[in-house]
Formats: structure tokens, sequence, C-alpha cells
């Protein structure tokens, strides 16, 4: 073994500066659930880039078929899009609420959360049923295919969203402001403010773009 | 009630297959009764299957990678086989057969060989590496483990219901859509890679959160040994791209199951779209791959060398430089699909420009061996022969990066060597390389390194012998997946890969072998120290196998080669140590939640794959209601007394000190 003195420690200062930083452990449960989370929503944003991506190259390829400046009616996505903001605000304060263990405020702004989220759906599914009824469904041509397929994800998202948000609502009546609870509704709130994100996403490429045109 | 399920669905009439799932069938049977009349089934499911234990995990993605590759193994002996009598002739594997064969083969070995080795590997040490207890979502962990074997299992599903896919291994449409493939071969791979590739996304997340946020006190992140880096590389990866094959497959579902026109002929439907978005994937999966085995073998150069890794720094930037340009060269893999000169030329030149940071390791794992003291033990044995072997398919990589010279090479022969060239030579080596360094970690004791060096140089020379035919067959004009063909100066070359098919599989068998005959002798085999190889890194600061906890205190991280250095520190100071302090420790309780949503998507899966609706919806339930029962419970950890603690560690302790002090004296 010839290895000389004084290793180690000689890595610790690579600069010279006389300054060590000294990685301070393992970060708390709470820091890393959320991080881990938010690696989660990149790779789920990634995903939407790819239905984003689909639709810019099959925006065009109405083969016969509506363009997207004949179907989409602006007033109802307005109406959507203020639901989803608001949600966002209401989930918000739910988040508050629940941080400081109020279950007044937590259930009253999830309980708002959820109808703006419902109405956001219904909205969202009385657009889809009409224009299948008017024989524009996704197989209709490719530009449907891929306005289905990304709005329709979104919708899909926010419809699990739902889900998660009442089985939240469940667990803080049964087993109160747990710190694993506290963390699951950090998360939740994180993928209910990306979904906005998204959705504002949506509004821009499919509907501002699209009606105008 | 079925949907498209029935007797027609079991292949009656193809002997091969049926016979294969029997033997498969009945071997499983015999395992399952083997293990409940002797009683293990209790002890299966309490340490190994609800196991939220990142090393037990470890070890089981290895063993479902191992199991995988005997099946990508036989399929790939049958393709050679088919080639070498083939030759003006039906040969023996009829056309559809043959074509679920290689699309079956490619699936296999990426999928379910090559990730969950890599994946298992990576659970195995990333955590002994950093100095810690676990990865940062234990259970999820499972989850993601569990998800990768039900994909395992659909696959291996359709050799006995239905059929698989007979569209290659990446169903590019137009000939995996409804029209052409009307089959549930397709449904069987898209639906088998959705489902294991959330469990890969779910390890990916894990992964990089462990690396980011769960490093030990000190644990710099220019001390972290070479493979937590390419791990972090190789995770932020899995985590950018794999959404991109999900929403991929989703699309191509859409077209086969709704109706939809991403990618068909029809109605503006864009088959280009498919290409794009699948290599977008593609690439960055080959990168997936190879960096961990980068990581390894930059692990065992330095360990076998006894010196520190040369070029550290340089290596960290080698690997974020692989990780960004992996990105940016997707589109030589179609320079054929005519996007134009400029655009190939750049795509060309990216895909040279990623050999650089390549060549910067090759060229530090170099300058690590010279002047070091050399122990050729058999992962060093891997780790040289990947030097040989990857330079050659880097260099074959680089020319085929030349839109001119790919025109003329696309989906040739060339081709099909140059990437097995590098994932047998880059990948698999390197899990071969891995297995064999951290084996005594895992379960403390050797393997045996007659039968191990035995294996290395037949699968050497196998590999040489399979693929430089199939190289030359290339440069003859013979294209990819043929199963029959005309051309009198390819069969030589195709009956010499056959031969070096047979020397592959002895390697294979004495891989086995090495197994056995170690198990058979672990205690002559023990390794008590925990330390077998003379290692840097913190792995083996812990005994082998490692306590539950891992570590019973906060290792004492001061710089790079932690391991290595406490023991120089541990040798000056002439082994005064005291007892440290111990504390309880808590750790997460074991939890069946990934078997039992494994369980849900098989038959979700399953239903998918055969329409049948009710199913879908019952499978859609039986998940949902697993994770809900996951969070609903009180008590998520469980406490080890301090006392305990200490017990286990004295011992390790104990023995690490007689190893000290005789490498002292020597």
């Amino acid at each position: 073994m010839s290895m000389t003195a004084a290793v180690g420690d000689a890595h610790a200062d690579p600069h010279h500066i006389g300054l060590v930083v000294e990685h301070p452990g393992p970060a708390p449960k709470r820091i890393v659930t959320a991080y881990g989370f938010w690696v989660f929503l990149l790779s789920d944003i990634v995903m939407f880039s790819c239905f984003f991506a689909a639709y810019a190259v099959l925006v065009s390829q109405t083969a016969g078929g509506p363009k997207g400046s004949e179907i989409f009616e602006q007033r109802n996505v307005a109406i959507e899009t203020v639901c989803l903001l608001l949600s966002s605000f209401t989930c918000g304060m739910a988040s508050i609420a629940a941080d400081v263990r109020n279950r007044f405020w937590f259930y009253l702004g999830m309980a708002v959360t959820c109808v703006l989220g419902l109405i956001f759906l219904a909205i969202e599914f009385r657009e889809f049923a009409d224009l299948v009824a008017r024989g524009y469904g996704p197989s209709r041509s490719a530009f449907l295919t891929a306005f289905f397929s990304l709005v329709g994800c979104h919708g899909l998202h926010v419809s699990a969203g739902v889900l998660w948000l009442l089985t939240m609502m469940a667990q803080v009546f049964a087993k109160g402001f747990r710190a694993d609870v506290l963390r699951r509704m950090m998360c939740f709130a994180l993928f209910w403010h990306a979904l906005d994100i998204i959705w504002v996403g949506v509004f821009s490429v499919v509907y501002l773009l699209g009606g105008g045109s | 009630m079925l949907g498209k399920l029935d007797w027609s669905a079991i292949p009656f009439d193809q002997p091969i297959p049926l016979i294969a799932g029997a033997v498969v069938l009945v071997a499983i049977l015999a395992v399952l009764i083997w293990v409940v009349v002797k009683g293990h089934l209790p002890y299966l499911w309490n340490e190994w299957i609800t196991s939220v234990d990142h090393k037990r995990i470890g070890v089981m993605y290895i063993l479902l990678a191992s199991v995988m590759l005997l099946r990508g193994g036989s399929d790939a002996i049958m393709m050679r086989i088919q080639q070498a009598i083939a030759y003006q002739s039906q040969g023996y594997l009829p056309p559809e057969h043959y074509n679920q064969i290689f699309s079956a083969h490619g699936t296999i070995m990426i999928f379910f060989v090559a990730m969950p080795f890599v994946i298992g590997l990576m659970n195995l040490v990333v955590p002994l590496q950093l100095g810690v207890r676990d990865v940062a979502f234990p259970t999820l962990n499972s989850v993601g483990f569990w998800l990768t074997a039900t994909g395992a299992l659909l696959v291996n599903l359709s050799l006995v219901i239905g059929e698989f896919a007979r569209t290659g291994w990446l169903a590019f449409p137009p000939l995996s859509e409804l029209s052409y493939s009307p089959g549930v071969g397709v449904d069987y791979y898209a639906w088998s890679l959705q489902i294991s590739g959330v469990g890969t996304l779910v390890a990916g997340i894990n992964l990089v959160t462990t690396v980011l946020k769960l490093r030990t006190r000190g644990m710099n992140y220019l001390r972290m040994p070479m493979f937590c880096w390419t791990t972090l590389a190789s995770n932020l990866l899995i985590v950018a791209a794999f959404p991109i094959l999900t929403a991929t497959l989703a699309m191509l579902l859409l077209d086969r199951y709704l109706g939809f026109h991403f990618f068909t002929n029809e109605a503006g439907g864009n088959v280009m779209m498919f290409m794009n978005l699948i290599w977008a994937w593609g690439h960055p999966e080959v990168y997936i791959l190879v960096l961990p085995a980068f990581g390894i073998f930059s692990e065992v150069v330095s360990t076998f060398s006894g010196k520190a890794l040369f070029g550290y720094r340089s290596m960290v930037l080698a690997t974020m430089a692989i990780c960004v340009i992996s990105f940016m060269v997707w589109l030589h893999h179609f320079f054929t699909m005519g996007a134009g000169p400029d655009v190939n030329a750049i795509f060309g030149i990216a895909s040279m420009i990623i050999a650089v940071p390549t060549g910067v390791k090759i060229y530090n794992w170099l300058f690590t061996m010279y002047g070091g003291r050399i122990r050729f033990a058999t992962p060093m044995l891997w780790a040289v022969g990947f030097m040989v072997t990857f330079i050659i398919g880097g260099l074959t990589g680089v020319l085929v990066a030349v839109p001119p010279a790919d025109f003329m090479l696309h989906n040739s022969m060339f081709l099909v060597a140059h990437f097995h060239n590098v994932i047998i030579g880059g990948v698999l080596f390197g899990a071969f390389a891995g297995f064999e360094y951290w084996f005594p970690k895992a379960f403390g004791f050797r393997l045996d390194e007659r039968w191990g060096k035995l294996a290395f140089w037949f699968t050497f020379t196998g590999f040489y012998v399979t693929f430089v035919p199939l190289y030359v067959a290339g440069m003859l004009g013979m294209t990819r997946r043929m199963q029959h063909y005309d051309v009198a100066e390819w069969r030589p070359w195709m009956i010499v890969a056959a031969v070096g098919m047979a020397m592959l599989s002895i390697g294979v068998i004495c891989q086995i072998m090495q197994l056995v005959v170690s198990i058979r002798n672990r205690e002559a085999l023990r390794d008590r120290t925990g330390d077998p190889w003379d290692g840097r890194s913190l792995e083996w600061a812990t005994s082998s196998p490692p306590p539950v906890f891992n570590f019973a205190f906060d290792p004492d991280v001061r710089g790079e080669d932690v391991y290595w250095n406490m023991k120089v520190r541990a040798r000056q100071q002439s082994l005064e140590h005291e007892e440290p302090e111990y504390h309880d420790i808590e750790m997460p309780r074991n939890s069946p939640t990934g078997f039992v949503c494994a369980f849900f998507a098989t038959i979700m899966g399953f239903a998918l794959i055969w329409h049948i609706w009710w199913m879908v919806i019952l499978g859609g339930i039986g998940a949902f209601a697993t994770f809900v029962v996951f969070a609903w419970r009180d008590h998520d950890e469980y406490v080890i007394p301090a006392a305990e603690v200490a017990a286990i560690d004295r011992v390790n302790l104990e023995e690490r000190r007689s190893l000290v002090s005789m490498a002292g004296a020597v």
C-alpha cells in the first residue's frame, strides 16, 4: 500500500479558497417527497410536449374535415379557463388551510376546487360529445385526432386530479392532518397547479392560435 | 364476455411455442410446488416479495433480467440457426413465427434484460455508495419492480396465448397499425411496454431523487463515486425520455383501438412522426443503458488497478455531456427519411461529437490502469474486454453516423452487428462485470473465479465469432430480418455466426455453472470482511450482505474514494477505534403494495389486449384501491433498537479490524 499521507482532506477544498462546503446530509422527508414529485411532474410535462408536438405536426392535416376555427367556441373555452384558474386559487387556499390545520377552510377550499374541476370537465365533455355528434370525432382527420388527444389527455389528468382530491378529503376526514397526509396534500397541490400551466399551453396553442386562422 | 379471446388463441398447430410454453409452465409449477411444500412461502413473501429494501429489490431486478436473458437468448439461437440453414429454402421457422421471434428478441433484450439488469445494479449499489439507508421512496421502488415484472410476464404470455408482434422491436407503423397487424401481437407489445414503462419511470424518479437529495453528510457532488454520477445521468435520461415512449405508444394504441389517425396512411396521419418520436426516446435509451455500464467499469478499473480513477472531473463532465448530447442525435436512425443534406449533416456531426466524451472515458480508464498494480479478477476481465470491443463498436458507429455511408448500410446486417457490438460489448459486459463485482456484497460470498473466467473467454470470443461475420454479410449487402435468402456468398458467414452463437451459449452455461458451483462452495468462498476486492467506495465499508439499515452510523465522508481513505487513516492511527455511539434506526415497513398493484396491472393489461372491458375496469378499480389502502395505513416505519444495531455492527467492525491489521502487517 503506497498511499501517501494527507489523502482525504486534500479534496474537500478543490479550489484552495479556504472554504469547505460540506454537504449537510439527507434532506428532510417533506423536501424529498416534494422534490420527487416535481421530477414526476417534469416527466409528465415531457409527455404532454409529445402531444403538443403531434398537434403541431398534424394541425393542418384536416383531410377535408373542419379546421380549428370552424369548431372552437371561444366562449366555452373562456369559461373553462376561468374555472381552472380559479380552482388553482381555491386549491392554494386549501393548502394554506391544511398548513394551519383548519379543517373547515380545508374542506371548503377542496370542495370548491372539486366543483370548478367538475364544471371544467362537464364543459369539455359537452364540447367533445357535440363534435362527435356532428361527425367530427377523432377518426375524422389527423387534426381532430391530435386535438382530441391533447385536450383529452389534459382532461384525463383533471379527472384523475378530481379523484385524488376526493381521496385527499376522505383521508383528512379519516386521519386528520398527519405528516404523510400533509405531504400528499402538497403533491396534490403541485399536480393541480401543473395542470393549470399545461392548460395555459393548450389554451394558447390550440384555441388561441387555432381560433384566429 | 371474454372479448377477442377464444380457443383459437392457443397455437395448437405450432409445436415450438407450445412446447416451450409447456416447459416454462411446468418449471414454474414445479418451483411453486417446491416452495409451498418446503414451507418457503412465508419467507419468500415476507423477505422478498413484499420487501422494500433496495438491496432485495435490486437482486430481484437482476434475477428477472437473468431469466429473461435466457428467453431472449433462446430467440437469438433460433434466429441464428434459421439463417444458417435458410439458404434457398424456408428453413425451419415459417415467416410469421420468425418475425415474432426477432421482434420478441429485441423487445426482451432491451426492456426486460438490459433495463432491469442496470436498474437492479443501481438499486443495489447506489444507496450504499451514497452512505444512506434506502432509496427516496422505498415502496414505490417495489411498485416499479413489480410493474416491470408484469411487462415481462405479458410478453411471455404471448408465447402461448395469442401471438407476439411481428413488427420488429419498435413496431413501426403503418405495419403496426390495425390494417396490417390485425392480431393481438402489437397490443401485447405495446401494453407490456406501457406497464413496464411506468415501472421504469418510477425507478428513474426514485434514483434521481435519491442521488440529488439523500446523500449522506459530507458526500458532496464531486465526492460521489463515478457509478453514482452515471446513475444520475442515466436516470435523468429515464425521466426525460420514457414519457416520450409512453406518449408514442399511447398514440399507436389510440390508432389501433379507437381509429385515431396519428400514424395511419389515411386522413392525414404522419408515419414519420412515429419515427421521430420513438427515436427521440430510443437514442437516449441507448445511453440510459450504457452510462451505468460506464460507471461500473469506472469502479472496477479503479479498484482492480489499486488507483484512484484518473481524470475524475473529466469523467463527470463527459458523463453529463453524453447525457445532454444524447437528446440531439435521434435523427441518425433514419437518415434515409430524406430530411435533406443540411438536417442530415447536423445530426451526423452531433453523432460524431458524442463519440468525443466517450473517447475521453476510454482514455481515463486506460490512464487509470497505467502504472497501477492490476489484478485480473473476473470483473476486470470484463472491463478490459469491454474496452477493446466497445472501441470497435464505437468506430463502426462513427462510420454509420456519416449520412452517405448510412444510406448504403441502413437496415443492413452491418447495422445489426454495430448495435450488438455496443450493446453486448458495452451494456452486457458491464452488467456481467457489475454482477461479478458486487455479488459478494449482496450475498456475502465470492463467485468462483475459474468458471467466471471461462464464461468471460467463451462470451468474449463467441461475441466476435458471431458478429464479425454479420459485419461482413452487411458489407455484402445482406439486409436485416431475413427469413430466407438466395445469395450464396452470405451463407458461409451465417454458418460461422451460428457457431459463434453456440460459443456464446457455452458462455451462458459457464455463468450458470459459476453460480451453481459458488453456491455449493459458499462456505469456502465466504467473505467476512465485507471488502473482498480491497474496494474504494462506501459500499465496501459495511458487512456483506449489508444489514437492512446498511450503515449503523453515518459514514465519515471527507473526500473522494471514501472507504479507501478510511482504511488509510485507520492504518495511520494504528487502529485506535472508539466505539461509536449507536442510535435507534427507523426503517420503512415492508408492503405488499407493489405486488398487489402489479397483480391488478397484469389483469388490466391482459384484459386490454383482449378487449375484455369489464376486466379492465375491475383491474383499474383494484389498482386504485391498493393505493388507497396503502395511503390509509397508520404505521409505515418500524424501529430497530440501538442495542440491536450495536450488536450487528460490532461483529462487522471486529472482522474489519482484523482485515486492516492484516493488510497493515503486509
